[in-house]
Order: C-alpha cells, then sequence, then structure tokens
C-alpha cells in the first residue's frame, strides 16, 4: 500500500487538500465553458436574426411604390381613329374578327406618348419648363400600354376622362424613397433637375402617393418597364414544377418506401438500394441539374426552360426525402397492428394498404410538404436546364418557357438598377420565404390536426 | 458505538421528527457490529417532480464494513444509494429532503463542494461503464481532473495500486494501454472498481454492481468486496440477498420506498422483526 | 397458395388475390427501381460527357493544370483555352475550409450547450429556430452574402487596414458556414444524446464537474460521430452552389489568400452550362467533367461519414 492512495485520516485529508486546491480553477474552466456554449447559440440565433432583420429591412419598403395618379382623357384630336367596327348583317366571324384586327392594329399605331404627356401637362405647374422627353421618364414605360389596353377594351372612352393609378419609373421610386443621394450633382443623377422638382411638387400635392405594390404580385417580369417588373409567371413557374413534383415524387417515394420497408427480401440488393438513397440524399443538387440537361434535354429533347424539366430535376432530388421519411413513417408502427391484420386474414398488401398506410399517412404528409418547400427554394439545378431565360408571360403549361421565384431572385439581384432591384429582390425573397414558412405551418397544423384524430 | 456518536444521535433524533421507520431503526441499533458510525441518515426523502420516491429514510451506516441495501426492485434502494453522494443532482425534477450527515459533515450543505464530496464517496454502477479510454486512461481520470498525482510516476504509482487492489493489475498489466472496453464484462466491473479506488474515496458505493455478470465473475468481485473493506467504508445495493449475506456486515430492507428493517445481517436473516421483511426473505415479495 | 381447396369459387378468390399480390408487388419493386436508375443516371451522364471532354482536352491538363481560361468556341481555330481544375479546386477548399472554421465551433458548442446545460424547455425552443438556417434556400444566403456580409467585411477590413474584397472566399465562407451551423448542431446533439447516460453516470460518480465529463469523457466518446457529421457538412460545402456563384467573386485564379475573389467547381459548372444548349464543345463539355470531380468527391465523404456514424450507432446499441 502507498501512500498515495493510503486510506488512513492523515491520507485522506491531504488528498482532499489537493482536490479543493484546484476547486476554483475548476469552477472557473466549468464557468467558461458554459459560457462559450452560451456564446455559441446567441452567435447562431443572432445569425438568424441577422439575416431575418436584414431582408425585412430591405425587402419591405418595396411592398409600396410611387404611383402616379393621372387624369387621363382620350382627346379624340390626339386620337385619330375610326370608330369601332360594328357587326353588319351577314358579315362571316372571320371577317368581323379581321376588322377588329385591324382597328386594334390601328390603335396600336396611335401615338399614346401624347395622351400620357397630356395628362401629365395637366398636372404640371405653369412656371416649370420641362420638355417632353424628360417628363416622360417619370411615369414608368408601361403606361401607354396601360391607357390604351383600357381603351381596346371600352371604346366609349373617346373623348372622355378616366382616372388611371399608374405606377412611376424606378427612378422617381427610388428619388421618392430617398435610395438616392439628394445633394448629388445632376451628373450623377439618374432624372435631370426639371423632373426631380417636378416629382418633388407631385409628392407633395398628392399626384405621387406611394401605393401598395400590387404589381409585384400580378405582373410578370419586365426589362423594358422594370418598376412592374412582378412575380406572376414565376410563381405560376414554381407552381407548375411543385404540381409535377408532387405527382410524381409522392406516388413513387411512398411505393419505394414501402416496397423497402414491407415487400423486400432482405438481400444485398435492398442494402445497395438502401445505401444508394441515402447517398443520392446527399449529392449536390447541381449534379441533379447535369444530370437534367444531359438526360431530359439533350438526350429526350424535352424543352428547354419548361417547369415540366424542372419539375422532373426537383422529384429526383425529393426522392430520398420522402422515401427516408415514409420509411421511418413505416418503421414507427407496432407490429401489433400487422400481426392483426394479418391474423384476420388479410394479404400482406391488404394489410399494408388498409391497416399500415392510413396510419402513416400524417407523417408521409408532413414529409411531403416538407420535401416540396426544399423543392421550392430550390435554384442551382435550374440554372443548367435553362430556367434562367427572362421570360415576360405567364406560362400556361408545364412545357412552356417558364421561370422559378428562386431563379427569379437570381436574376433581379444581377439587374444593373441596384438601387431599385435590391429592394425588389428582397421582397422576392420575402414572398419566397412566406410560401415555405406557410408550408412548413400548413405540415405542423396537419400533423399535430390528423394525429389528434388518429 | 462510541459515546460521543450516540450522544450525536440523540441530538439529531431530538431535531428531527421521527417517523415510523426511524423507530424501527432506533429499535435495531446497527451498534452490535461495534463500528464507528461514517454516514447517518435522517428523515431523508426524495421527490421527482410529484411523485415521492423515498419516504423518511434514516440509517447509519458503519466504517469499514459492507451495508447492504436490499429489496424489491422500485423499492427506492438506488435512489437512497444516489442520494449519499448526491448523485440525484443530475436529475431534473428531482428533490431531495432531511439530512445525510458524513463524519458529521451535511453532505447537502450548500457549502460543500458535490466535486470534492464525489471525491471522498466514490460510486460504482450497475453496468460496467468504462470510458472509450485505454485501461490506464480509465484508471488515472479521477487522478488526474483532481490533481492527485504530482507528476507522471505518482500517477502510474496510483494506477498500478488501483489495479491491484482491484485485483486486476495481473490480468491486464501487459495491455494497459488497449481499450477498457475491450475487457470481458467481470474484468471491466473491477476497472471500474479500480477507476473509484484511484481517487481514494473514504466510502464506494455500489449499485447493484453484479447483476450485468455471470457467476464466476460475481464470485470474482464478491470477493474483491470482501477484502476492501479492511479500507473502506462498503455500501452495496442489491437485489440477490444471497449477495448481501455473503458480502454484508449489517443489512436494511427497502420497500415501497420505505426502510422497512436494518441490523445486523445475520439477524435479519435469521431473525427479521417485521412481517414484510419476513415475507421477503422467504421469497413472498417479489 | 391454396389451391388444394376442393370449393372452386374460393380457389378462384385467393388465385385473383394471388394475381394482385404479385402485380402489386412489380409496381412497387419499379418505384424503388427508380432511385436506382437516377443514380445510373447521374453515373453515367456525368461519365460519358467527361469522356467525351475528355477527348478533347489531357485528362492531365484538367486535373493538374493551374490555369483556368475557356475560351469560347471560334469555327477559326481550334483552340479551346485551359481547363486546369487546380484555380477551382483550391477556391472550393477555401470556401469550405473557412465555412467549417465556423460552422464546426459554433455548431458544437450549441449542440453541447443544448444537449448537456439548457433545460428541456429552452432547448424546445432554441433547436427549431437554429434549424430554420438549414430551410433557407441557398439563394438567400447569397443575396445576403452578396449586399451586406461582403460590403460589411470590406468595411471592417478597411478599419484594420486589410484589403478585403467584397466578394471572395472569405464571405461566401462566411456565409455558407451559417448555413451549416444546423447540420453540425443537429447531428452532433443526436449523437451526444446517443453516448449512454452510464458514461456521464461514471465520470460525475469520480467528481468530474459537467464540463470536464463533456470534454473528457462525452466528446471523445462521440468523436465518431461528430466527425461523420463534420464530413456530412463539408461535403455539403462543397456542393453548395449559390452562395459561391453570388459571393465568391468568379474568379478562377490560384489565390494564397482567402482574401480576393475565387471561383469553385460549382460556379464553374454554372458558368460553363447556362446559356449553351449542345454540348459539342470542351466550353460545355467541362462542366461534366467538373461535375463529376464533385460527385466522387462528395460521394466519398458521404460514404465515408455514412460508415462511421453508423459503426459509431453500432458501439453502443
Amino acid at each position: 500500500m502507498t501512500d498515495l492512495l493510503g486510506t488512513g485520516r492523515k491520507a485522506a485529508n491531504e488528498r482532499t487538500q489537493l482536490v479543493r486546491a484546484g476547486l476554483r480553477r475548476r469552477h472557473r474552466n466549468e464557468q467558461a465553458f458554459r459560457i462559450l456554449g452560451i456564446v455559441a447559440i446567441c452567435c447562431a440565433l443572432g445569425f438568424v436574426a441577422l439575416l431575418f432583420t436584414d431582408v425585412l429591412r430591405k425587402g419591405i419598403p418595396a411592398f409600396h411604390q410611387a404611383t402616379l395618379h393621372l387624369d387621363v382623357t382620350y382627346d379624340p384630336t390626339l386620337l385619330n381613329v375610326d370608330p369601332v367596327p360594328e357587326r353588319t348583317a351577314g358579315q362571316s366571324d372571320a371577317d368581323f374578327n379581321a376588322a377588329r384586327l385591324a382597328w386594334q392594329r390601328s390603335v396600336a399605331m396611335l401615338n399614346w406618348n401624347k395622351v400620357v404627356e397630356a395628362a401629365l401637362r395637366t398636372v404640371t405647374p405653369a412656371g416649370l419648363e420641362i420638355d417632353s422627353r424628360q417628363l416622360l421618364t417619370i411615369p414608368e414605360t408601361n403606361a401607354r400600354h396601360v391607357i390604351r389596353e383600357a381603351f381596346v377594351a371600352n371604346p366609349n372612352l373617346l373623348g372622355r376622362t378616366r382616372s388611371f393609378d399608374l405606377l412611376a419609373s424606378a427612378n422617381v421610386d427610388n428619388w421618392v424613397k430617398g435610395n438616392i443621394d439628394r445633394e448629388l450633382g445632376d451628373a450623377q443623377q439618374q432624372m435631370p433637375a426639371q423632373a426631380r422638382a417636378l416629382v418633388d411638387g407631385w409628392v407633395a400635392d398628392g399626384t405621387i402617393t406611394q401605393d401598395f405594390a400590387w404589381g409585384l404580385f400580378t405582373n410578370v417580369d419586365s426589362r423594358a418597364a422594370p418598376a412592374s417588373a412582378g412575380l406572376a409567371g414565376a410563381f405560376m413557374g414554381s407552381l407548375y414544377m411543385m404540381l409535377v413534383v408532387i405527382v410524381l415524387a409522392v406516388p413513387i417515394g411512398v411505393a419505394s418506401a414501402i416496397y423497402l420497408e414491407e415487400f423486400a427480401p432482405k438481400s444485398r440488393l435492398t442494402d445497395l438500394i438502401e445505401v444508394n438513397i441515402n447517398n443520392l440524399a446527399a449529392v449536390p443538387s447541381i449534379v441533379f441539374g447535369l444530370l437534367g440537361a444531359a438526360v431530359f434535354i439533350n438526350f429526350f429533347h424535352l424543352p428547354r426552360s419548361a417547369p415540366l424539366v424542372g419539375g422532373l430535376v426537383l422529384t429526383l432530388m425529393t426522392l430520398p426525402t420522402i422515401i427516408i421519411a415514409t420509411r421511418a413513417a413505416l418503421q414507427g408502427v407496432s407490429p401489433a397492428l400487422r400481426q392483426a391484420a394479418l391474423g384476420l386474414g388479410a394479404s400482406k398488401t391488404q394489410m399494408v394498404f388498409h391497416h399500415v398506410l392510413p396510419v402513416t399517412f400524417p407523417s408521409i404528409l408532413t414529409a411531403t410538404i416538407i420535401g416540396v418547400a426544399q423543392a421550392l427554394g430550390e435554384t442551382a439545378p435550374l440554372l443548367l436546364i435553362g430556367m434562367n431565360a427572362f421570360v415576360a408571360s405567364v406560362p400556361g403549361s408545364i412545357v412552356d418557357q417558364a421561370t422559378a421565384l428562386p431563379v427569379q431572385i437570381f436574376l433581379w439581384q444581377g439587374n444593373e438598377n441596384r438601387n431599385f432591384f435590391e429592394a425588389r429582390t428582397s421582397a422576392a425573397i420575402m414572398v419566397l420565404l412566406g410560401l415555405m414558412i406557410l408550408l412548413n405551418a400548413v405540415a405542423i397544423f396537419l400533423r399535430t390536426r390528423l394525429e389528434r384524430r388518429a | 458505538m462510541t459515546n460521543l456518536e450516540n450522544a450525536q444521535m440523540d441530538m439529531l433524533a431530538g431535531k428531527v421528527k421521527m417517523t415510523q421507520q426511524s423507530v424501527n431503526t432506533a429499535m435495531n441499533p446497527s451498534d452490535a457490529l461495534d463500528r464507528p458510525i461514517r454516514l447517518t441518515a435522517r428523515d431523508v426523502t426524495v421527490h421527482y417532480g410529484a411523485k415521492q420516491a423515498l419516504h423518511g429514510i434514516s440509517i447509519d451506516i458503519p466504517d469499514r464494513a459492507v451495508t447492504s441495501f436490499i429489496g424489491p426492485s422500485g423499492c427506492g434502494k438506488s435512489t437512497f444509494l444516489r442520494c449519499i453522494n448526491r448523485m440525484n443532482d443530475t436529475i431534473e425534477g428531482a428533490k431531495v429532503g432531511g439530512t445525510i450527515k458524513l463524519d458529521g459533515e451535511d453532505v447537502y450543505d450548500p457549502n460543500l463542494d458535490v466535486v470534492e464530496l464525489r471525491a471522498r464517496i466514490g460510486m460504482v454502477f450497475q453496468k460496467p461503464n468504462p470510458f472509450p479510454k485505454s485501461i490506464y486512461e480509465n484508471v488515472a481520470y479521477g487522478p488526474r481532473i483532481h490533481g492527485l498525482a504530482r507528476n507522471k510516476a505518482d500517477l502510474d504509482e496510483i494506477v498500478i495500486s488501483s489495479l491491484r487492489k482491484a485485483g486486476l493489475f495481473e490480468e491486464v498489466k501487459d495491455r494497459l494501454g488497449e481499450a477498457g472496453t475491450g475487457l470481458s464484462g467481470g474484468q471491466q466491473q473491477r476497472l471500474c472498481i479500480a477507476r473509484a479506488i484511484a481517487v481514494g474515496p473514504e466510502v464506494i458505493l455500489m449499485d447493484e454492481p453484479c447483476s450485468a455478470l455471470d457467476p464466476i465473475a460475481t464470485a470474482i468481485i464478491e470477493e474483491l468486496i470482501d477484502e476492501l473493506r479492511e479500507n473502506y467504508t462498503i455500501v452495496i445495493v442489491t437485489h440477490s440477498m444471497q449477495q448481501a449475506a455473503r458480502v454484508s456486515q449489517k443489512t436494511a430492507f427497502f420497500h415501497l420506498g420505505n426502510l422497512i428493517e436494518e441490523g445486523v445481517t445475520e439477524d435479519i436473516f435469521t431473525n427479521p422483526v417485521n412481517k414484510q421483511t419476513q415475507d421477503y426473505i422467504m421469497g413472498r415479495i417479489g | 397458395m391454396r389451391s388444394g381447396s376442393p370449393e372452386q369459387n374460393y380457389h378462384r378468390f385467393y388465385s385473383a388475390r394471388n394475381d394482385v399480390e404479385i402485380a402489386v408487388n412489380a409496381l412497387l419493386m419499379f418505384c424503388s427501381a427508380v432511385a436506382i436508375l437516377t443514380t445510373v443516371g447521374i453515373v453515367l451522364s456525368l461519365v460519358f460527357e467527361a469522356i467525351r471532354f475528355f477527348s478533347f482536352i489531357n485528362p492531365a491538363d484538367f486535373f493538374f493544370g493551374t490555369v483556368w481560361s475557356p475560351k469560347f468556341s471560334s469555327t477559326t481555330t481550334n483552340d479551346h483555352g485551359q481547363y486546369g481544375l487546380l484555380p477551382l479546386l483550391t477556391g472550393t477548399l477555401w470556401v469550405a475550409t473557412i465555412a467549417s472554421l465556423v460552422a464546426v465551433p459554433i455548431g458544437l458548442m450549441t449542440a453541447i450547450y443544448l444537449s448537456q446545460y439548457a433545460p428541456r424547455n429552452v432547448r424546445a425552443v432554441i433547436k427549431p429556430i437554429i434549424e430554420i438556417l438549414a430551410g433557407i434556400p441557398t439563394i438567400v444566403y447569397g443575396f445576403f452574402a452578396l449586399v451586406t456580409v461582403g460590403p460589411f467585411l470590406k468595411g471592417a477590413g478597411a478599419l484594420v487596414g486589410l484589403d478585403i474584397s467584397a466578394t471572395s472566399a472569405l464571405t461566401a465562407g462566411l456565409v455558407m458556414g451559417v448555413m451549416i451551423i444546423p447540420f453540425i448542431s443537429s447531428l452532433s446533439d443526436d449523437i451526444l444524446n446517443q453516448v449512454p447516460l452510464a458514461m456521464r453516470d461514471g465520470s460525475y460518480g469520480l467528481g468530474a464537474t459537467q464540463s470536464e465529463t463533456i470534454r473528457k469523457v462525452l466528446l471523445p466518446s462521440a468523436l465518431p460521430g461528430i466527425v461523420g457529421a463534420f464530413l456530412l457538412a463539408v461535403s455539403r460545402a462543397i456542393g453548395e452552389t449559390m452562395i459561391v456563384v453570388l459571393a465568391a467573386g468568379n474568379s478562377p485564379v490560384l489565390r494564397g489568400t482567402p482574401l480576393e475573389p475565387i471561383s469553385t467547381i460549382t460556379v464553374s459548372i454554372v458558368n460553363q452550362l447556362t446559356g449553351d444548349t449542345d454540348f459539342t464543345g470542351p466550353q460545355s463539355l467541362v462542366a461534366f467533367a467538373l461535375g463529376l470531380t464533385l460527385f466522387i468527391m462528395t460521394l466519398l465523404l458521404n460514404i465515408a461519414a455514412l460508415y462511421i456514424v453508423r459503426r459509431f450507432r453500432e458501439q453502443y446499441e
């Protein structure tokens, strides 16, 4: 027996002294370690907070946009156009349509800018000298189309006056919101001095107000009229892709999970499939984009930029998520339920489809929604199959050219009018994040609801 | 029992409300063993949230002897054991009442550092739980964290003599660098005993140390416990009455969170006073 | 099959039922083959197109080349430019390294605090909030890096006399690090929780403090699992695209410092393939050689990680 492990009083007291000597240091270390943990958590939470406040701070202003309130007069002296053709007796459908189209063409040929300018002149203060070109930079370039469309829809407007809410141009919006330093010299300003003064006056008298930017949701992307650029096209593109994902990924994913979990014999092959699925879940998304480009577009010659191809690529990406989640749900079903079903003479298929699957429905639904939410935010693979093309229309089907919400964000952040598009991009991010949060909330809601009932 | 300790006991008995169980204790004093008292527990209660797990346990643990706690599973014997070195502190929602004193010092005194307490009261667990480190590092762990060794030579000495005391050294002396988890179950448990000894504790608590072992390994551990009793105060929880009879000098019987009866082991097994104890020993309470 | 039954209807019923069983089985089997087919499709398309690329460019020039300057196809010359992988690879590694330096300490300490110290209700609130970081689309991180983090770093660098480019390996790496914090923290949290309580008790029983127990017993026990989590996170960082497309600077030059613009494998894939429809020249085909390199790198990391984590789980089962 050595002194170091002595069990007498003296040895024990000596050891206690040694332990006590180290206590202060050890408790200090304990505190330091704990604080380190809190610091780490604060960092992580801080990043979440920073990211969201940054997006909100930048994005919220974009939901309101400088809007011109103008009374537009359809002055017959400016609009030299025949009356709209009436259908004459005995005229064939084709002839009537041709006549109407000819009329519409003639309407389009008119100089609508003159009408816009006239409307602007009516609210321009008398003393202010401003040439037409400068004056017309104030409303967004789509103003004349808006006024013309109203006329085509209602030719009786000729000679009358109607009030319009027209978007101001991106530069006006920047100026009004103070995104541009007002002290900068004329050379660095986007708008000439007279136009700036005019805009300031209009803001003061209420001709220009900050209205809710409905266009952000209802318009398609636009290069010619950036202030009117909206997310409608991208939203539909994303929606079509998600439909493809839901129609394909869910049945295939659930079916393969059922096969692997319930039917497949435990063999080397099923092991291989399992490892394969786990690895597939971790393959970088851009590799799926390469697959899409090589197989769907180059080999099967599916159209580029189509939601169909995007949806197919995202389906393949989402499959592992759904398979893994469904398998986990199936594993959670109690063996008693299976045995009860089999004991009553149900076949294996009946057992799975009539008894096991309904129980796991909430989990599968949640996994599907979360998978779809993930797919909704995916950008990189879509760039490789041409979904970053500029598309100025709402896609009508899954094979039309389209873009998607995250890709629209990518396109907008690259727009050279940084002052205007930084906010608009942030607003688009808010829309995307909002949709994802909504999907996740629905998933959580349905899950708690269905589970309570089950 | 010395006069001093008798006086101490009386004092405590006067201060603390005596429950039915503590009256029993008083009727069955352990002074028959004629050993000084190392640990005294008075009216110890444990609550887990709203559930009460222990109802006023009072007992004296004699120095350098083996005291065993027996009783059906869920009776609170392990819970009480874990109160002695405040292991219940780590369980969320556990609340301990009453007093436990080691050499007259209150274990739950807020000024007493639990680190120091656990250095003085070692513990061996139900399942052998060597750390995933080498045999040497397993034993050196305690002395290292407490700073008990001034240098490598000291540490080597502590490790080797601890392993020797635990009766493991001869079996592992050529592979001290190998993983402790690679040993057999019985060897692992002896490694855990060596690990506890290396800190130089005065009391060693053993929570069903043989329940995961085969009969041969169990016999070796029991023999070891018998040797260790010369130098350490040992408290052992066991579900095996035979084991309690073989290794312990004092036995306490727990049932449903109450201490039913305690006394010299021989008395408890041959001549139990309480009906419940009789029933348990005759195998009528499982 | 109960064909021995004398009852004809009975027989027919069960025979039909058996047919259904077989059909269902075949259909399900086909569906699970889709996953296999996807992998086969990925491997075949990458290998096939990469081979075509290597018919233009010597593999050695690709894998060991130090200059990346693809020339866009001109009909007159046969000069395709240079396709050296190394500048892209170093860029990728810079970003992944910085991301790990951010994510590993924060993620690991977060996991430790949440699994060992935090009360259950605090944990129930904080854990999902941190996991939000994993659900945010990478394009959002990219934008955040480009418009907020980059200019901030440039300004902060200027304050201390350091010339930091707004788009650089540092910017992209930092933001990517934030993105992978939840990968490290969630996986490490799971793994720390899988270390048996007995291990913790053993250490407490010897008088160790909580941090001593964590540092000297829990972490060494959980190390394999944590390494696995780390490898998965690195694989994620290497394959991440949008953050680096926006914030890394797109400058495929060998760099010795992370403060300057760089380019990565994924950025070059996007650059070479966007807007090109027919894969005829090395300019677009190189994307597949890059993709193959990326696929193999991440596959190896994933397999290693899954293997290590599985071994770790078996150890404690």
